[in-house]
């Protein structure tokens, strides 16, 4: 199962490092999809005028990313506490059973006491 | 897959807001009976809804030269059930559009209808689906995560083609437009989150079991 995943997360890797491996007609700009839909709105309807504004916008590229990886930073401790306690359950658990299974001792109490 | 704030017409913003609402509420009374009877399976719920946290977080290059993100909503969607991940998506993107100008508020009810509702039932029709064909589990979770993204995006390109009809073409040729520049770059992505959720369903399997006993137990009940 092991071997089975890491195969599996190094198709998603190959697949995250492709777009740089290939050659383009033009350079590529690797911006957001969302940016280029609302350019699509711009270009098209021309007329079109965004009614409402964000509350607040980080205001340096600097603070948002700040801000990405500190959303993914918190997934990923939570998802990492889940699968680490988890683990240390199942492992208790199959020692307890080993534990049980193995103990030949008899299970007669001390005779002195 | 985030409309941007104000990049709705003010009425289909509001058409969009009154549909996502009660799916909304109705994730939350599903969490809420969830976690009051199976207390066990309160931090996998919290792993499954970090899991959509994350993945919508990393914008990935395609091989389109542009940049996007998955969604992570399709292994919630098989875990707990579409309901649910209504709910946990729209936190997401509650906070992807007050702290990341990420989407909007007036745009949230459109966004959850992509993301957090029509994403998570595809996907969790498509797993039924492939288990129903007998397909193996792996192969169900990974339709379950790759048609659950591309659908959020074929969704969130039709609410734009509905809004912003081509001046020549009309609606049709507008979606054309909106999937050729949302659709085409989201299929090696949706490979991807197909993968990593395989994975992380293998993970729970080996290391879970008793909590998707758990799951799997209540969803008996609920039939």
């Amino acid at each position: 199962m092991m071997a089975r995943n890491l195969m599996l997360l190094a198709g998603a890797v190959l697949i995250g490092v492709a777009p740089f491996l290939m050659t383009f007609e033009t350079p590529p700009t690797f911006d957001g999809t969302d940016n280029r839909g609302r350019e699509a709105i711009r270009r098209d309807h021309p007329d079109y005028r965004p009614w409402t504004q964000v509350l607040w916008t980080p205001p340096s590229p600097e603070i948002e990313s700040l801000l990405f990886a500190l959303q993914a930073a918190i997934g990923a401790g939570v998802i990492g506490y889940y699968v680490g306690l988890s683990q240390g359950r199942a492992q208790r658990r199959d020692a307890g059973a080993d534990a049980r299974s193995t103990d030949t001792r008899p299970k007669v109490p001390h005779a002195s006491c | 897959m985030h409309i941007m704030e104000g990049y709705l017409p003010a009425a289909h913003a509001a058409v969009w807001t009154a549909i996502a609402a009660p799916f909304v509420v109705h994730g939350a009374r599903r969490l809420t009976r969830l976690t009051a009877e199976r207390p066990q399976v309160r931090l996998l719920v919290a792993a499954g809804g970090a899991y959509a946290f994350v993945l919508s977080a990393l914008k990935l290059p395609s091989v389109t030269g542009s940049c996007s993100h998955p969604t992570g909503t399709g292994l919630g969607a098989v875990l707990f059930g579409p309901p649910v991940m209504a709910l946990m998506g729209a936190v997401v993107l509650l906070f992807q559009a007050l702290l990341l100008a990420h989407g909007g508020l007036t745009t949230l009810g459109a966004n959850v209808m992509s993301m957090a509702v029509a994403g998570p039932w595809a996907a969790y029709l498509s797993f039924r689906g492939v288990r129903a064909l007998r397909g193996s589990r792996s192969l169900a979770v990974f339709m379950a995560a790759v048609v659950g993204n591309m659908v959020t995006y074929a969704v969130t390109s039709t609410q734009l083609a509905l809004a912003f009809p081509d001046p020549a073409g009309g609606v049709w040729a507008a979606l054309v437009k909106f999937l050729g520049i949302f659709a085409v770059t989201q299929v090696p992505l949706a490979v991807m989150e197909g993968l990593l959720t395989v994975v992380a369903m293998n993970l729970l399997t080996a290391h879970s079991g008793d909590d998707l006993a758990e799951l799997a137990t209540m969803r008996e009940g609920a039939r």
